[in-house]
């Protein structure tokens, strides 16, 4: 082992990449080792090694910790976070958390407050009662030390002193049979003369440690006493009392106690000191008590008040679950009625309330059914003096030549009205039939492309009458989207005509594209435009936004809102966007697969990009350019 | 041309209304305007076409009309007040050609009555084959195996319309316009009904279809692959 140590070879090794990494002064200390190493030498440098090692530890720890605590703290932090968050959100959803919660604080808080004044109040009276009882206990063994003592005023000799400060102590000394005795007596001889007289023993007793138990204060105070007593040679029989640690010569742990000191005549003193053991005991005693009652107590109040919470709270919970479920259409829910309390009338009034909303909704569903019933049925029943009523007029039209003149126009009037009447009443019909929730969704793959070219033609007429120009910016592939082409077609004739009429002229431009699962059709115009609300508005049936041109233009007034029944149908989009002066865009969206729900448009719902920036100008030259 | 044409209604004003324009027309008109009695009135006249109110007093026009089909091949065109999807399409599965929504303009039904009789016009000898189906255009006879099938005039003008450009995929629209003779855009639920019809009778197994094929989202072509 020593020899090891020395061997420059052996220990080196290991040691002086760790010197030439960590400093430069290190190298010649360790390489000049001498074979024979003094003890001395070798401690010098294994200590310079070991303050090497210990730098180098520490500098890794200083480059290593900040790093690693902040991670820590912050990863702390965040648990922190995340712990606070739930247990805040916890707290806000939760009444009976709550009410527990508060329960709790404030019954411990209470409990501690109460506990608290209770023990000091024990710990009061227990230590009055000790000092009363150790007093009287101190007067009698006074009297009794007064009456062994020899002579008053004659200074014993240090042997003397000596013999009654034994005999005394002896007599004092209670009797204890091996118990723990109620009292220590501690005979003590006048310090004052101590000092004059070495030969006098100071201090007479057993078992306890008479310099440390007393404090110095109270010898003090006792001597102050002996001489005012020696001075006034009446025995008033002060008690001067002091609490105290009692330290014992035996190697007993000490204990608090009270020290009790009074002058014994000119030269003696008498301490009794009592330990506070059993007071202490019953103190704890209480305490542990206290405690243990306190958090039994918070723990009930906590219980009850959990309970009580569950009580009030279950049957809100079931209301509410039962409100929910009623809100969601089920209107059959009812709440289970327990007992004529609260909660009873709670749930009474609950489902009161359902069945009223029950029968309220019962009667207006019965109402708007027998409302569109009648409406289609008129619908129908029209139909056929209708066909009559057509037939008739189109007969007279075509022999209108042989008419007088006013009979000739009558038959035109006839004729025209007889077919507006006649597309009002498919309008009505049809709404009424979405209404009713009869009309069914005839969906199977078509390209939407198809549609638009095939409902295009009975616009373009129309636009060419109207004198403005159609067209369509439709993509290279085709647009495949299950739809009902019949109600599609519709909804684009209705687009179409909508958009020729109000477009005062101007060019009127048709847009499809698809993404994955949509399908799109923008109509734009650049007439007349829209005013504020009014995106809305034109889905209303028989909303005009000019009344007073609403006989010139054709239409029903319900072909917007027919449209817009077919879009839903579809489970797609029907929206407007328009500004005053701007023009108008209606896009169509409807999902690839029918059914599915669709996210977004692959159309955007206003003017194009390229529109906003250029002027109306450029606009203008770049639609000649396109033409 | 022929012309005989059983009007089955029960509105005496309509009625009486379709007599003065197909009179006007050049067509015969008879009048029934019972249910019950629609059929014996049909043996007894032997029309060449009738129109036919689905809502009619006593048995109703959808069974009229199977029993009319049950005897006959004559073109039936329905006349209806309904738009539902259901009617229409039951109208048509009991074995009405084509259908007339109320109101219709008098042309209009003219021009349905006679895109239904004009099939009556010669056409050329012409033999046609698609599958193990033989079609012998000019003989109005339809072979599978050397056994006869029953086809409608209107079925095999759509089975004929297919097969003479095998594998040509025909959209709706186009047999609508070829087998209807609808000059617009028309309620394509007649194609798909009456291909149905067609497959019903031609095909071994309808629910795989080897003669008229659909092909999805376009329409359908005469053969296999």
């Amino acid at each position: 082992m020593e020899r090891s140590a020395v061997n420059p070879d052996a220990v080196g090794a290991p040691t002086t990449s760790a010197q030439a990494s960590a400093a430069g002064p290190a190298v010649p200390a360790a390489a000049p080792v001498p074979l024979a190493e003094t003890p001395s030498q070798r401690d010098v440098r294994e200590a310079w090694e070991m303050k090497l090692r210990r730098r180098k530890l520490v500098r890794w720890i200083v480059s290593w910790l900040p790093h690693r605590l902040t991670i820590l703290i912050r990863g702390l932090l965040r648990l922190q976070h995340l712990v606070v968050a739930k247990v805040r959100s916890r707290w806000h959803r939760s009444l009976q958390l709550r009410v527990v919660g508060t329960t709790l604080v404030i019954s411990a808080t209470m409990i501690a407050v109460l506990g608290f004044f209770l023990t000091e109040q024990i710990a009061l009276g227990l230590q009055v009662n000790a000092e009363n009882s150790a007093r009287a206990q101190t007067l009698i063994e006074l009297n009794t030390a007064r009456g062994l003592l020899p002579s008053l005023f004659e200074q014993p000799t240090a042997q003397s002193a000596d013999n009654f400060m034994t005999d005394a102590e002896k007599e004092l000394q209670p009797n204890s049979n091996g118990t723990t005795p109620p009292y220590y007596a501690v005979m003590g001889f006048n310090a004052n003369l101590l000092a004059d007289n070495p030969g006098y023993v100071p201090w007479v007793t057993t078992s306890v440690a008479p310099a440390a138990t007393l404090p110095p204060a109270l010898i003090n105070d006792v001597q102050q006493e002996q001489k005012a007593d020696a001075n006034s040679a009446t025995s008033a029989g002060y008690l001067y009392y002091a609490p105290t640690t009692m330290t014992f010569t035996d190697g007993r742990p000490s204990e608090s106690a009270i020290a009790f000191g009074t002058p014994v005549g000119e030269y003696y003193q008498l301490y009794l000191v009592f330990p506070l053991s059993q007071e202490q005991q019953t103190l704890q005693l209480v305490q542990t008590t206290l405690i243990g009652v306190g958090i039994a107590l918070v723990a009930l109040l906590a219980a009850i008040a959990s309970l009580v919470t569950r009580w009030v709270v279950l049957p809100v919970r079931h209301a509410a679950r039962a409100a929910q479920r009623v809100s969601a259409g089920r209107l059959e829910e009812r709440m289970t009625v327990g007992g004529a309390d609260d909660l009873g009338s709670l749930a009474t009034s609950f489902n009161e309330m359902a069945a009223s909303l029950q029968e309220k909704l019962r009667e207006l569903e019965e109402l708007s059914k027998a409302q569109r019933q009648f409406v289609s049925d008129v619908s129908h029943e029209l139909r056929t003096p209708m066909t009559t009523i057509r037939m008739a007029a189109e007969v007279l039209f075509e022999s209108r030549e042989q008419l007088d003149p006013a009979a000739a126009r009558s038959a035109e009037l006839l004729q025209s009205q007889t077919e507006r009447f006649e597309v009002l009443l498919a309008d009505l019909l049809e709404i009424s039939r979405h209404d009713a929730n009869v009309a069914t969704l005839d969906a199977e793959p078509a390209d939407v492309c198809d549609i638009v070219r095939g409902s295009a033609d009975d616009a373009q007429q129309l636009a060419e009458r109207r004198g403005c120009r159609l067209e369509f910016r439709l993509p290279a592939q085709a647009c495949v989207a299950e739809v009902d082409r019949r109600r599609v077609a519709r909804i684009l004739r209705n687009l179409l005509v909508n958009a020729v009429e109000h477009g005062e002229g101007k060019d009127v431009v048709v847009t499809v594209a698809g993404d994955s699962d949509a399908v799109a059709i923008a109509v734009r115009d650049h007439g007349v435009g829209l005013g504020p609300g009014e995106e809305q508005l034109v889905f209303e049936r028989f909303w005009r936004a000019d009344p007073a041109r609403a006989r010139t233009t054709g239409g029903t007034g319900l072909g917007l809102a027919i449209a817009l029944e077919d879009a839903r149908l579809h489970g797609g989009w029907l929206q407007a966007w328009g500004e005053p002066g701007r023009g108008s865009v209606f896009r169509l969206t409807v999902p690839r697969e029918a059914g599915q729900p669709i996210a977004g448009s692959p159309l955007p719902l206003g003017p194009d990009e390229a529109e906003v920036v250029t002027s109306a100008l450029e606009a203008d030259m770049a639609g000649g350019g396109r033409g | 041309m022929k012309g005989r044409v059983l009007v089955v209604d029960d509105d005496a004003a309509l009625a009486e209304m379709l007599g003065i324009v197909l009179r006007g027309e050049g067509f015969e008109p008879t009048f029934v305007a019972d249910g019950d009695k629609a059929m014996e009135v049909f043996r007894d006249t032997r029309p060449d076409l009738v129109l036919l109110d689905l809502m009619l007093p006593g048995s109703d026009g959808i069974d009229v009309c199977r029993q009319i089909r049950g005897e006959s091949g004559v073109p039936i065109v329905m006349l209806t007040a309904k738009t539902d999807t259901v009617d229409v399409v039951l109208g048509l599965e009991s074995g009405a050609d084509d259908y007339i929504l109320k109101p219709f303009k008098s042309k209009e039904l003219v021009a349905r009555i006679r895109a239904r009789l004009r099939r009556t016009d010669e056409p050329a000898p012409e033999m046609l084959q698609i599958g193990d189906v033989s079609i012998d255009v000019a003989g109005h006879s339809v072979k599978r195996n050397g056994e006869t099938l029953s086809l409608t005039p209107l079925e095999f003008d759509l089975l004929v319309a297919l097969a003479r450009k095998p594998r040509q995929v025909f959209t709706r629209e186009v047999l609508l316009e070829q087998v209807w003779g609808y000059r617009h855009a028309a309620d394509t639920r007649l194609v798909n009904v009456h291909v149905q019809r067609l497959r019903a009778k031609i095909e071994k197994d309808p629910e795989h279809p080897e003669i008229v094929v659909t092909v999805r989202g376009v329409g359908y072509k005469a053969g296999p692959g």
